[in-house]
């Protein structure tokens, strides 16, 4: 690992020592995998502190783990870029089946706004606090989602009314 | 002037007449079908429904190289009311559905549709849960264009064999009786869903 990579990892031992559960990926490419519970407080952190300074929000991706049959199984990935200081480091929090909602972080980047948008579209993942948290993909007669691994594969649902456009 | 044998073989294509009014009006009584087809196919105004990287190549298809505008189909009308030539260029989600089929709803009739790709025509690669496996699905369509894109020659050659189709078809000059028929049917379909 370089040294501003550590640093990364350094501070958030240092700042939210409970907080982290396991550190993992490869040097340019580090994975921090985190309690769900304070998301906001450490990405506000990561965003503000001046030898970090993720300021450029890249995408939330959503995952389901049921067919690699491990017990938390959905997970999102928090992908954050660092202009300044030219590093990256992704976030990855586990949520359980029975509440699978974390936090939004919104607040702290407006672009979270599409990519938490999609994730509760194509997995079911709740965003809490999200101002509009309503489906961005699929339409609006859309029942289940898709992109979870028990969703029937292919099957269609018919669409069969236009639905308003709506504009702030 | 030229003769009747010669223009009924060759249709009205590249002909220029001089003629008495008399034998004109003869020959308009006769090949009334042919004139109107041939005019409907030498002036289509196409609606592009691009949706994808089909409309790029559908772009590629009105420019210079390949020229639409030589075939009298180079007047691209934005508003579905204007034109008579729907060209779906694109794949068609579940949710563009419902749109297409309004769009199409609205066009005038007569009004024809080109399935641009293998996206529009059968879904292509798409075998998912959010799209249209072939826009026929929705709406009648004339002429369907492999590839994926096609190039715009394929394109070319589509509107070759509209314009065949659309020469080769009788003229139903009853429009209006056609449309109070349509309304008819509507009403019944209301009735039916409001019992």
């Amino acid at each position: 690992m370089t040294d501003q990579e550590n640093i990364t990892v350094q501070k958030l031992r240092e700042n939210f020592p409970e907080e982290i559960l396991d550190v993992g990926g490869r040097p340019n490419d580090v994975a921090v995998t985190v309690r769900r519970d304070r998301i906001p407080d450490i990405c506000r952190f990561l965003r503000d502190d001046p030898d970090l300074s993720y300021k450029y929000f890249i995408d939330i991706c959503g995952v389901d783990y049921m067919e690699m049959e491990k017990t938390p199984r959905f997970a999102v990935i928090y992908n954050l870029l660092s202009f300044e200081k030219g590093h990256r480091i992704r976030l990855k929090v586990l949520l359980e089946e029975s509440d699978p909602a974390v936090d939004s972080v919104i607040e702290i980047w407006k672009g979270a706004d599409w990519f938490e948008r999609e994730a509760f579209d194509m997995f079911g993942i709740q965003f809490r606090n999200h101002p509009f948290l309503r489906r961005i993909l699929t339409h609006h007669q859309f029942v289940g989602h898709p992109l979870r691994k028990d969703y029937e594969h292919g099957r269609r649902q018919l669409c069969t009314e236009v639905w308003d456009l709506e504009f702030d | 002037m030229v003769e009747k044998k010669k223009v009924a073989e060759h249709g009205l294509e590249g002909q220029v007449m001089t003629t008495r009014l008399g034998s004109f009006i003869d020959f308009l009584k006769g090949k009334g079908n042919e004139l109107a087809g041939w005019a409907r196919a030498s002036s289509l105004w196409p609606y592009t429904f691009g949706t994808a990287c089909c409309g790029i190549e559908l772009m590629g298809y009105m420019a210079s190289f390949t020229d639409a505008a030589r075939f009298g189909a180079e007047v691209v009308r934005f508003s579905p009311r204007q034109a008579d030539c729907m060209i779906v260029a694109g794949t068609i989600t579940d949710k563009q559905a419902p749109i297409l089929r309004k769009i199409y709803d609205q066009m005038l009739e007569p009004k024809y549709v080109i399935s641009m790709g293998v996206c529009a025509s059968s879904g292509g690669f798409y075998r998912a849960y959010h799209v249209v496996q072939g826009i026929d699905e929705l709406i009648p369509v004339d002429v369907y264009v492999p590839g994926c894109p096609p190039n715009p020659e394929g394109l070319v050659y589509a509107l070759m064999q509209l314009q065949k189709k659309i020469m080769s078809e009788k003229v139903d000059y009853n429009t209006r009786g056609r449309l109070m028929e349509r309304l008819r049917e509507v009403d019944e379909k209301e009735k039916d869903l409001g019992e």
